[in-house]
């Protein structure tokens, strides 16, 4: 598979939020500002892609050389807490302003599913680094893409005549079942 | 052997890297915190409730060091953890504006009519969503006490249909405002005596066809006050509590009775 499939396929016809439904807990928690929805999309980019490579090392020269392979899972959640802390730290120096904005869910991205599943999938698909980092970045990018989406679409809710019982969480449900169908439309792309 | 030595030794020594590198990197990206917010933290309740406006004691100390928020900021912890911040900041504690929650409708069962009977579920929630609860005006207290199940110091009662708020117990914790479906539970400093009790919108006409005790609109209020305390704004009357001194004239003046005149006068009255 070369790169720009690899991209597509991830952005669009595999988005990890649409079709395959990982990192759903803050595709719903931070997407109620566009402005926030772009802080965290730039800070899973950064985690995932920056993991996927640390992880792709730690897997071939450090656990398939001793033969454990079986300690994947642990390992790459230790890479993944490790990082996260260390994007906390920077982003708490660096933009005190996106640090507050992101709030609880900047130490969650440890516990998003992508992080770990991205990571994991890069290794199952047997990925060479480069793809590792394509991979990793359209991945995040589609993640991204959905949450500024999402987040479009919530600013606009307040502003609509939603029906009692459907405001708040019950639409922004429905509307991610409707999103996700609407990217069903990209399979067969690639 | 190797089968356990191998995962213990790398498990182990990558969480010595990672940890080494973590602590490494904190002393790099390490934030000068204001002594003070930390200070100030300790002084504070740490219950985080929110009570201040700010995101937990935590915001609520930086907003008190930016000099965003008064040295009494914190709502729950009183004039004595008001002392304390003021102390930390080097500023006089100043006055501590106690505030009280109060429900701002008087519309009880002789005085409010009702639209329709309702024999639902207990609580104003539900009630509200039923044509938006069965006082004719709607902007009136439901009297179904879902306050009161939220309080935790027993401060609020119904009385003869309406909540009421008991001054004393209060503690601003705002449980009350944030669950009243009506929204017309609001803070009021504790030493105002004199509160508009009433919220409706609508023209005078209207709501003395609802009720008898509501804020008709008249402007007596504004005009007579020596203070100039009072605006008029979408047909009802709003003291500006900084302004006002009690005099009562405004009580005395009003011809629903919506101007609150404090529990005493309430009390001697019934007497």
């Amino acid at each position: 598979m070369n790169i720009f499939t690899i991209l597509i396929s991830t952005i669009f016809v595999n988005n990890y939020v649409f079709a395959q439904f990982l990192g759903i807990c803050p595709f719903l928690g931070v997407s109620n500002k566009t402005e926030t929805a772009t802080g965290m999309g730039i800070a899973v980019t950064f985690v995932v892609t920056l993991s996927s490579v640390i992880t792709y090392v730690v897997h071939h020269q450090i656990l398939a050389r001793f033969g454990l392979e079986y300690l994947q899972t642990i390992v790459f959640i230790l890479v993944i807490a490790s990082l996260v802390q260390l994007v906390e730290m920077f982003l708490k120096k660096s933009s005190p302003g996106l640090y507050s904005a992101l709030g609880v869910y900047l130490p969650l991205i440890t516990t998003n599913c992508i992080v770990l599943g991205v990571a994991i999938l890069n290794i199952d698909k047997e990925y060479n680094i480069i793809q590792t980092i394509f991979n990793a970045l359209g991945a995040s990018i589609g993640f991204a893409i959905a949450l500024l989406l999402m987040a479009g679409i919530r600013e606009k809710f307040e502003f609509s005549n939603i029906p009692k019982p459907l405001q708040g969480f019950p639409i922004s449900l429905i509307t991610a079942g409707l999103m996700s169908i609407a990217f069903l439309g990209f399979s067969g792309l690639v | 052997m190797t089968g356990i030595l191998y995962p213990v030794v790398v498990l182990g020594g990558l969480g010595l890297l990672f940890g080494v590198s973590l602590g490494l990197a904190s002393k790099v990206f390490a934030v000068e915190v204001n002594p003070k917010v930390e200070a100030i933290r300790k002084v504070l309740p740490g219950a985080n409730c929110g009570a201040c406006g700010y995101p937990g004691c935590d915001g609520c100390a930086n907003a008190i060091v930016e000099g965003k928020a008064p040295a009494n900021a914190c709502v729950v912890g009183g004039k004595s953890v008001a002392e304390e911040v003021s102390k930390i900041m080097g500023v006089e504690a100043g006055e501590f504006n106690r505030q009280v929650a109060t429900v701002l409708c008087q519309g009880d069962c002789s005085k409010a009519k009702n639209k329709y009977k309702y024999t639902g579920l207990r609580d104003c929630r539900a009630q509200n969503i039923l044509a938006g609860g069965s006082k004719s005006c709607s902007y009136g207290c439901l009297g179904c006490g879902t306050c009161v199940d939220v309080c935790n110091y027993n401060a609020i009662h119904i009385v003869n249909g309406v909540a009421f708020v008991d001054k004393e117990k209060c503690v601003a914790c705002k449980a009350c405002i944030n669950v009243c479906p009506k929204h017309i539970i609001e803070l009021v400093p504790y030493d105002n005596q004199f509160v508009v009790k009433c919220k409706s919108n609508d023209p005078g006409k209207v709501v003395r066809g609802h009720c008898s005790i509501g804020c008709i609109g008249c402007q007596i209020c504004v005009k007579n006050c020596p203070e100039q305390a009072f605006s008029f704004e979408s047909n009802l009357a709003k003291i500006n509590y900084e302004k006002c001194t009690n005099c009562g004239i405004c009580a005395e003046k009003c011809p629903t009775g919506a101007i609150f005149s404090g529990l005493e006068k309430l009390n001697a009255k019934a007497q």
